[in-house]
């Protein structure tokens, strides 16, 4: 009876200790962030204006700008976005609700995971073999778009498959049995039900894509760039001969010359400031873009899962 | 049925489509007026100056890109035909010059300004304001590391005080200036430095510590000559000199701060400039206002006489290096101008 006591008070006594422990670490790991952001908007926000945001980068601190860098990483991100989710959400179907388990299956199954775990330069170098210099697509948004398209693929997979495997396996046999189709089993419940899971690693896997740097600089992105990828059907520039040579096609941005948020914020932190020519806080400001279309994208992914959380219930 | 039927059509409708994607933007781009110039590091802040210049005195009209991917990551790109302008911040090399002839690239080399390289001082450094070349090979070389820690090893009548050492990361165009025109060959040095890309921190370092030294740019120093001391240097090699040299814009150009002061060059591609008039438009802009825009962005120019001669070198469209694949090191701008009329 005395030794079950004292078993018991230990017990407790470390399940206490435990929560003060992860506590503590918990609030240690809010507060460097915390910090890091808050001394990132202290010294970013104030430079946010309009100016910022509609400049070119220039060599007076004052006068540059972010616009071709947001507008960069925003289609950038577009076209990852169309690329990686769509191909990672179908691969992630078939490989957990079609494929046969045999030794092939397999051999992608370890191939998918350990290349999620590979750095991001590795993937900027194959880029630059196969994308620019093989399919001669330039150093354009397109290259750069499905090179962090090739990044988060596996991360996009992954998360397709978790949150397959997690709906029970007889919401399955039930729509079986009621004669449903394998599409039709997929289409009107594995999805819907998966959404949310599947929305958390989308978001996750963009998240990490719009901070990328590495393999952007290795496929030949820009530092100084001033003007805009031509919009859909804006007009071409007049030839020698004055006359209108017709408009940009739909799709001609994406064959566009680009620099990114990232990027921009590197050449701003390293390039020597003067006093009154101090470029620190335009690497500030545009570290607070950052964060907020990375907060926007979260911001998105919790009202998805919300939004499906409310309709399914089993 | 309707699926099998279905199937084809939809790949004929996306290859299409594919098609369309792929086709449509080459040909805008073709008609687009992008002047591609890519390049060292160093050079960066000139050229985007210039091209800031330039961008907003066309109105838009012609397009101008510039990246930094080293003078020798630019080379490879300028002698694949992907650039109109490559910025440079050494003579091009042997391999390089043989490079771009297999492919067929002519190019026009216009020195465009001085760069040099400081060697810094914390400011309560009393002893070590002048150093010879020699003593920075010392404390520079390969063979120095781990050995040469205190500065009583490089010269007996300074303290018995470790050495905090900083420099230039070694993918930089710094790096190998510095240690071609110290330590005699480039790229060789001694790895136990704090090395950084970002001159603030290099700055910093200094700053913070009695007994450090470190190196970058003289821009970098001009701008924060407040905080540092500079050292002179004296080279036993130096035509003009054998006492210490200050780092200078007035030494720089007459020729006395040596071997630590380098011409910048850009190097045109002449079928760009033959074949597109928004290449020559900007080149010509290029050179009608680098003098002032250099002093701007705390380059060193050239003399005015060395910007004629750079001047009628483009008008002539005269190709070729007239380094032949050497270094540039300790070279006057004299001697450059003098090679260049020949």
């Amino acid at each position: 009876m005395h030794d079950l006591d004292r078993i018991i008070r230990r017990g407790r006594r470390n399940d206490r200790l435990f929560n003060v422990l992860g506590a503590t670490l918990a609030v240690v790991c809010l507060t460097v962030l915390g910090v890091l952001v808050a001394q990132l908007l202290i010294a970013g926000i104030p430079r946010i204006d309009w100016q910022f945001l509609t400049s070119f980068p220039s060599r007076k601190a004052a006068r540059a700008g972010a616009l071709s860098a947001w507008v960069g990483s925003l289609l950038v991100m577009l076209i990852t976005a169309s690329t990686a989710i769509p191909l990672g959400i179908a691969a992630g179907i078939y490989l957990e609700e079609y494929a046969r388990k045999n030794w092939f299956t397999n051999l992608i199954e370890i191939n998918i995971a350990n290349l999620a775990g590979v750095p991001s330069i590795i993937y900027g170098l194959m880029a630059l073999g196969l994308l620019v210099y093989q399919f001669r697509l330039g150093q354009s948004i397109l290259t750069a778009g499905l090179t962090l398209g090739f990044l988060i693929l596996p991360v996009v997979i992954v998360a397709t498959r978790e949150s397959l495997r997690a709906i029970p396996q007889y919401m399955r046999e039930a729509a079986y049995a009621l004669g449903a189709t394998r599409l039709q089993v997929v289409r009107h419940h594995l999805l819907p039900y998966s959404a949310g899971g599947i929305a958390t690693g989308v978001i996750i896997a963009m998240s990490r894509a719009i901070g990328e740097t590495a393999p952007l600089v290795t496929i030949g992105a820009l530092t100084y760039i001033a003007f805009l990828p031509p919009a859909p059907f804006s007009p071409l520039p007049a030839g020698p001969d004055g006359a209108s040579p017709g408009m940009y096609g739909p799709f001609a941005w994406i064959m566009s010359p680009f620099t990114v948020l990232p990027i921009q914020m590197f050449a701003w932190v390293s390039r020597p400031s003067s006093p009154g020519n101090d470029f620190a806080p335009n690497a500030a400001a545009a570290g607070v873009i950052l964060i907020v279309f990375t907060l926007g994208l979260n911001a998105a992914a919790i009202f998805v899962r919300q939004r499906v959380r409310r309709r399914v219930k089993w | 049925m309707t699926r099998m039927s279905s199937g084809p059509r939809t790949w004929l409708t996306s290859l299409a489509l594919l098609a369309g994607v792929m086709a449509g933007p080459a040909h805008a781009v073709a008609q687009d007026k992008v002047v591609k110039i890519d390049g060292s590091s160093t050079v960066y802040p000139i050229t985007e100056a210039v091209a800031e210049e330039f961008q907003s005195e066309s109105k838009g009209s012609i397009k101008v890109t510039v990246g930094i991917s080293g003078t020798g990551g630019g080379f490879k790109k300028f002698c694949r035909g992907e650039l109109d302008i490559s910025n440079a911040s050494r003579p091009i090399k042997k391999e390089e010059i043989e490079e771009c002839a297999k492919n067929g690239i002519e190019y026009i080399e216009l020195p465009i300004a001085f760069d040099a390289l400081t060697v810094v001082i914390n400011k309560q450094n009393t002893w070590a304001a002048n150093m010879t070349v020699a003593e920075l090979k010392k404390l520079w070389e390969p063979e120095a590391q781990g050995k040469i820690t205190k500065w009583n090893q490089i010269n007996p009548a300074w303290p018995d005080a470790k050495i905090d050492l900083f420099g230039a990361g070694t993918d930089s165009g710094t790096f190998e200036y510095f240690t071609e025109a110290v330590v005699g060959k480039a790229k060789s040095s001694r790895g136990d430095y704090t090395a950084s890309e970002d001159d603030n921190t290099l700055v910093k370092g200094v700053e913070g510590s009695r007994n450090a030294l470190g190196y970058f740019g003289m821009a970098y120093y001009l701008t924060h000559k407040d905080k540092l001391a500079a050292v002179s240097v004296a080279w036993d090699k130096n035509k003009a000199t054998k006492d210490p040299v200050a780092p200078n814009a007035e030494n720089v150009i007459n020729g006395s701060y040596a071997p630590l002061s380098r011409p910048l060059f850009i190097y045109v591609n002449k079928k760009s400039l033959e074949t597109r008039p928004e290449v020559k438009q900007f080149a010509k802009f290029y050179l009608d206002n680098i003098k002032s825009l250099v002093e701007e962005v705390n380059y060193v120019p050239l003399p005015d006489e060395a910007y004629t001669a750079v001047r009628a070198r483009f008008e002539k469209q005269q190709t070729g290096s007239v380094f032949g694949g050497e270094g540039a090191i300790g070279v006057k701008i004299e001697d450059i101008l003098k090679r260049e009329t020949k």
